[in-house]
């Protein structure tokens, strides 16, 4: 018996590993991955790197303009989330267990969310680009559409854990619809809601690059522009400036979180 | 209103406390830390965005036009899509070579972090080790995948093997975090349990921290993959990666084709959202300590 | 003379289930501490419930102050709502709120929309709301958070939170059932001041068959839906209890007899 079940245990985790090895196989084949450029070029990169990923002296001629683009990506992206709170807010409000209008609204709160999330921000960018072209507006509205459905969902998720205990009561007193969420339901998340609103920020200030990238505008068009003239200082300089304001950004909220959670 | 109030006085005079003037002061309400840091955050977030809105220019663009623009580019992306260089299968397959990056990123990434985070759980290692870590893999994270991948392709050349390092990258640093906080959720008394037996670290991890933390792992590994999936189509439109991606890029920026754009959206939107319901299943199952 | 009345009350929660409450009829009066008590899933919690419509009746009647609750419109209803008060088994409580703040929030049914959200109140209210804290004995408390207090003073709050909208009824849905014995026996003295000294009529669920004993002026006993004993505490005998509780009564009779503890 206690056999068997070392047994089993043991050949449950072979079959794990042996679908993990071949799927990792699989993959190798189909994406052309070169497993052995991929290790040497590790170390080349590593090497060119140390040589020529550092800023210069020169370079740090060009740190005004670079902390312009900054600003305008930083500026962005907490616009786009607050933005997107608002409309996220009201809709999880209306699709959460604990104040939902009607049963339906679940679902179809569900399904806006998921489907926002889920698009690829490239295909917003896109798509945007085409009418509102290189201005900071078609950043603001990809980042907008991204953080609407996750900003949605994980709101649901946050009135949903809160419950419905306080809203019984406050509607076993006679308060209004508006009373309770007023009242109860966002004094109960507001912490959390933050907290979340923070989390894309930071998020979205790492997705704005890619997105400054496709769409020519603000710190990820920075990057693009100097690293394919070869200015590698420059680029790096764009780096180190992102990595103070991520590092910067998340140490800002994980000390608000502290304070209200 | 007055007919309790009345009782209440009643109530108050049979000899339990007198109920005075000296009460007002109370009602002035003290406001707590956390409901200050809140409205100030609120605050300068609502400031911050005001500022944006008032001085973001919009480049020239005649912003009701360029929306109603863009609605019709919706509909026609989204009620008509169609494909004009792509079959349905060959898309189909670029969806399975993003999907294989992400694979393997993931399954790379989660290997080295695993060992990565052995070394910066508290509960496991060190403060000096945990502390150095900790802080190496914040800054990997800080650096935008799109940058570690253009960084890597200096030397790998543009393609998937630099895709494939640069998102195996932020992949370590975000898994390292993730992991290092199941593995410090443990209860430290299992630890000191097992170390009374005799058992040295190695035994430690494999018989105890492993086996306990093996669900959590699984579920950030699988939304690690969710975010990879993403991160991969768009390596492929930013940093001609192989895959969907590149398709997406190619289709939108270059052949304007808009019905083709919607053809691939969908098909990268189904892609995620069974992706999507997979994790939350996991999810529930998690909860409910399967 | 008769404050609440019910006849007839049905509730299916799906109509392949066997119904929640099945014909139930029985009519309170004024000042009267009632205690309901049966097992769990015998449909206390719904029939407190159906009283002030969080749950809607599926059949029957059911009349408050003379007024038929069944078809009242939504501002009716409020209004209806903000002459009951509730007191429930968690508290229900908003725990990141202060106590004075969540007691005030039993004044929202009074309340204009605009005024109720911004959490405005009159004077006159918060006076009332300090006296009703001071008389709870929670006036060191009044600024405090809620998830800072003990659970017999949460249940405090939901008292003062109830008071303080001047009900004539109150439905109190299993409010010791999750305090230790000393804090139960506090809350329940309370409940009985509330009823004595202010005239308050009670309606109580509760599963101790010893602290109903006690308490009440009046047991109404619910097995499966349907009422099985209503009565004064001292028609409860052995075969009644047994009849409430099905086999299991034997334990339940122990205590019976071990209720002085209890007394107020």
């Amino acid at each position: 018996m206690q056999v068997d079940v070392f047994r089993k245990r043991r050949n449950n985790a072979l079959i794990f590993f042996g679908v993990l090895a071949l799927l990792t196989a699989g993959a190798i084949v189909v994406t052309q991955y070169d497993v052995e450029k991929g290790f040497t070029s590790l170390g080349k990169a590593f090497v060119w790197g140390a040589a020529n990923l550092y800023p210069d002296v020169k370079s740090l001629a060009k740190l005004p303009d670079i902390l312009a683009k900054l600003r305008d990506t930083v500026l962005i992206s907490v616009a786009a989330t607050s933005a997107a709170a608002v409309f996220s807010l009201a809709l999880a409000l209306a699709g959460s267990r604990a104040t939902r209008i009607h049963r339906s609204f679940t679902l179809v709160a569900r399904g806006i969310a998921s489907f926002f999330r889920n698009m690829p921000l490239v295909a917003w960018a896109m798509v945007l680009m085409l009418a509102f072209s290189q201005s900071s507006l078609t950043g603001f509205l990809a980042l907008f559409m991204g953080s609407f459905g996750f900003l949605t969902r994980a709101f649901m998720e946050t009135i949903d854990e809160v419950g419905d205990s306080s809203v019984e009561a406050l509607k076993a007193t006679g308060a209004a619809y508006l009373h309770t969420i007023f009242q109860a339901v966002l004094p109960s998340s507001l912490p959390q809601i933050v907290s979340w609103l923070l989390f894309m920020i930071e998020t979205n200030i790492r997705d704005a690059t890619l997105v400054g990238f496709l769409t020519g505008t603000g710190i990820g068009f920075s990057f693009d522009v100097y690293y394919k003239a070869f200015n590698y200082h420059a680029a790096s300089l764009v780096v180190v400036v992102t990595v103070l304001t991520v590092l910067i950004m998340e140490t800002v909220s994980n000390t608000v979180r502290r304070m209200i959670l | 209103m007055m007919e309790i109030d009345e009782s209440i006085e009643v109530w108050g005079k049979m000899g339990k406390r007198d109920g005075g003037n000296n009460l007002r002061p109370l009602i002035a309400k003290p406001l707590d830390r956390a409901t200050l840091a809140i409205r100030l955050t609120l605050f300068v977030l609502a400031g911050m965005t005001t500022y944006t809105f008032l001085t973001l220019g919009s480049n020239g663009v005649n912003v009701a036009q360029a929306t109603a623009e863009t609605l019709s580019n919706f509909a026609t992306m989204f009620l008509h899509p169609y494909s004009h260089h792509l079959t349905v299968w060959d898309a189909f397959y670029e969806v399975l070579i993003t999907l294989g990056l992400a694979y393997l990123t993931t399954v790379l990434g989660g290997v080295l972090a695993l060992f990565l985070g052995l070394m910066a759980a508290q509960n496991l290692a060190p403060k000096w080790l945990t502390n150095i870590i900790k802080s190496f893999v914040a800054v990997i994270r800080a650096v935008p995948t799109i940058l570690w991948v253009l960084i890597f392709a200096v030397a790998a050349g543009l393609g998937s093997t630099a895709a494939v390092i640069g998102l195996t990258f932020h992949s370590v640093g975000y898994l390292t975090k993730a992991y290092s906080e199941s593995f410090e959720d443990l209860d430290r008394s299992v630890i000191e349990a097992l170390r009374a037996t005799g058992a040295n670290w190695w035994q430690v991890v494999f018989q105890a921290v492993i086996p306990s933390s093996a669900t959590y792992l699984l579920s950030w590994t699988f939304l690690r993959f969710e975010i990879n999936f993403g991160n991969a189509v768009a390596m492929g439109a930013a940093a001609g990666a192989a895959g969907i991606g590149f398709d997406l890029f190619m289709a939108g920026g270059y052949y304007f084709d808009l019905h083709e754009v919607g053809l691939i959206t969908y098909l990268v939107l189904a892609f995620a959202i069974v992706m999507e319901t997979a994790a939350t299943y996991m999810k529930r199952r998690l909860q409910s300590g399967e | 003379m008769t404050l609440l009345e019910l006849k007839n009350v049905t509730k299916h929660y799906s109509p392949a289930v066997a119904p929640a409450l099945a014909d139930i009829s029985f009519s309170v009066n004024e000042g009267e501490f009632i205690s309901v008590i049966g097992p769990s899933g015998s449909g206390k919690t719904t029939l407190l419930r159906t009283i002030n419509r969080m749950v809607e009746l599926s059949g029957g009647e059911i009349t408050f102050a003379g007024v038929s609750i069944s078809r009242l419109r939504k501002s009716e209803l409020r209004k209806l709502r903000s002459k009951i008060g509730m007191i429930f088994q968690h508290y229900n409580l908003v725990d990141r709120m202060s106590v004075i703040e969540n007691v005030l929030h039993g004044r929202l049914g009074h309340k204009s929309t605009l005024a109720g959200i911004l959490g405005s109140y009159t004077l006159a209210e918060k006076e009332q709301a300090l006296r009703i804290i001071q008389m709870l004995g929670l006036d060191e408390y009044i600024n405090k958070r809620c998830d800072q207090l003990s659970g017999g003073q949460k249940q405090r709050v939901g008292i003062a939170r109830a008071l303080v909208q001047n009900p004539k009824l109150i439905l109190c849905d299993e409010p010791i059932a999750s305090l230790d014995p000393s804090s139960a026996k506090i809350i329940m003295d309370y409940l009985k001041n509330i009823s004595r000294d202010l005239g308050i009529t009670l309606l109580v669920s509760l599963h101790q068959v010893d602290i109903a004993l006690k308490y009440s002026d009046r047991v109404i006993g619910v097995n499966r839906g349907t009422i099985v004993f209503d009565g004064k505490p001292d028609e409860l005998t052995r075969e009644r209890v047994s009849e409430i509780y099905g086999f299991d009564a034997g334990d339940l009779m122990i205590n019976l007899g071990e209720s002085e503890g209890y007394a107020s």
